[in-house]
């Protein structure tokens, strides 16, 4: 009974969007700002990749915001799960040799391609937050290889706030020096195309990237506890 | 280049409802990462090679991990 | 056919919406409904990629420094969309780290009978 009347429910909803929906054309331009941040991504920023350059210089703020949403959840898991008890029920039982070899082969290898892809942001597709999720797989693949093995607590939490500092003193930094607002462009811009252009863009996602990425494999770390 | 944009978006439906309606939530969830693989394909078709990058990551597998890891501290089957 | 190619990813999205919605309005287990809560998200993701394609268009990356503007895709929703997914992620974390405490505390991850016990 009650699945009938979500279906109706529904199909009203479709109809009405379906109805809608015409107004927005498949394909053609529409939005004029877009056209502005093209033809002038190369003078201000000097970033090659023009999402990256709205991502950090244009829309730098959003990224503040959602840095701080990610930092706000992680809190929250914590605090919801750090009130259970934790069991010590000795040793857990420990891999395969394959496994455990195969493992600690993968690990810099995939460490190595998570960094190239954050510090090459700004001129190929990547970023920092890609960078980060990749960096953080590849602590889940330790944690599901070799068991027993945990991230160094100490060594994480000092690479997540640096990281995090690092943003925010950049903004400060260009509040005063260059153009007077809060994530102003002030270092050089550099030749095209090159590995050190786009002013302050490198460095920030250089931040975004390592704190990203400590970030989400503390949260694999909280939600693994073995407390059964 | 439609047909092979169609039969994706079949495909992307049919694991959609194989994850409504499967009873071993394990296979839900990998249905569910089944959707998010395709979607990540679609990106690239609609000239997006950094939104692709980020859902096959992040949707993918950090997701899917989450989900295997609160399944098995709670029960497994939906009854 | 031409129906076709102008509404197939608007289909797609919106197919994906209402599967979301009608999986987190009929199930009575609570992580099922967060996968639906998963699946809608991927389709609100796709509706606004598709809304900023220009048929025959390329990526928004120079890689040549002298590469033709007009023809280029609209970068705004892609930047967008990459914040969505981050922020999809991290409201999907917390929210089943909540259904393990609900586990714990209520002994059963039923809606119909957790709604019916009292704190």
């Amino acid at each position: 009974m009650k699945k009938i009347i979500v279906i109706v429910l529904l199909s009203i909803i479709a109809l009405g969007i379906f109805a809608s929906l015409q107004q927005i054309p498949f394909g053609k331009s529409k939005s004029k700002v877009g056209k502005y941040y093209l033809q002038n991504s190369k003078e201000e920023t000097g970033a090659s990749n023009v999402v990256t350059s709205v991502v950090v210089g244009y829309r730098g703020f959003d990224t503040l915001g959602e840095i701080t949403v990610l930092f706000l959840a992680t809190i929250g898991l914590g605090a919801v799960l750090a009130t259970f008890k934790k069991k010590e029920n000795g040793q857990p039982e420990k891999a395969s040799l394959i496994l455990t070899t195969g493992c600690r082969f993968l690990f810099p290898l995939i460490l190595l391609f998570g960094s190239y892809i954050f510090i090459f942001g700004h001129l190929s597709p990547g970023g920092g937050f890609q960078g980060g999720a990749v960096i953080a797989s590849a602590f889940l693949l330790i944690y599901l290889g070799c068991r027993g093995k945990r991230v160094n607590k100490v060594g994480s939490s000092v690479l997540e706030s640096l990281g995090g500092l690092v943003f925010i003193v950049l903004g400060l930094v260009g509040l005063t020096l260059g153009g007077h607002y809060y994530l102003s462009n002030f270092l050089p811009k550099g030749e095209y195309n090159t590995l050190f252009s786009a002013g302050i863009i490198p460095l920030i996602y250089i931040a975004i990237g390592l704190k990203v990425g400590s970030e989400l494999s503390g949260i694999i770390d909280l939600m693994m506890e073995e407390t059964r | 280049m439609i047909i092979i944009v169609s039969l994706l978006v079949l495909m992307m439906f049919v694991s959609a409802i194989a994850a409504l309606l499967f009873k071993d939530l394990i296979s839900a969830v990998i249905a569910a990462c089944m959707v998010s693989l395709i979607a990540a394909i679609l990106f690239y078709l609609l000239q997006a090679p950094d939104v692709a990058m980020a859902e096959a990551s992040i949707g993918a597998a950090l997701v899917t991990a989450v989900f295997i890891i609160a399944i098995k501290r709670t029960k497994r089957y939906e009854e | 056919m031409s129906f076709l190619q102008d509404y197939i990813y608007y289909i797609g999205a919106f197919g994906l919406v209402f599967i979301g919605l009608f999986i987190m309005l009929t199930k009575h287990n609570l992580i099922k409904v967060i996968i639906g809560l998963s699946i809608l998200e991927t389709g609100v993701n796709l509706f606004l990629i598709s809304v900023g394609y220009i048929t025959n268009g390329t990526a928004p990356i120079f890689s040549k420094p002298g590469l033709d503007i007009s023809t280029m895709v609209d970068p705004v929703p892609q930047a967008l969309v990459l914040t969505a997914i981050v922020i999809g992620l991290a409201v999907l974390a917390l929210a089943l780290s909540l259904s393990i405490a609900a586990y714990k505390h209520f002994g059963t991850l039923d809606l119909r009978k957790i709604k019916e016990q009292r704190w």
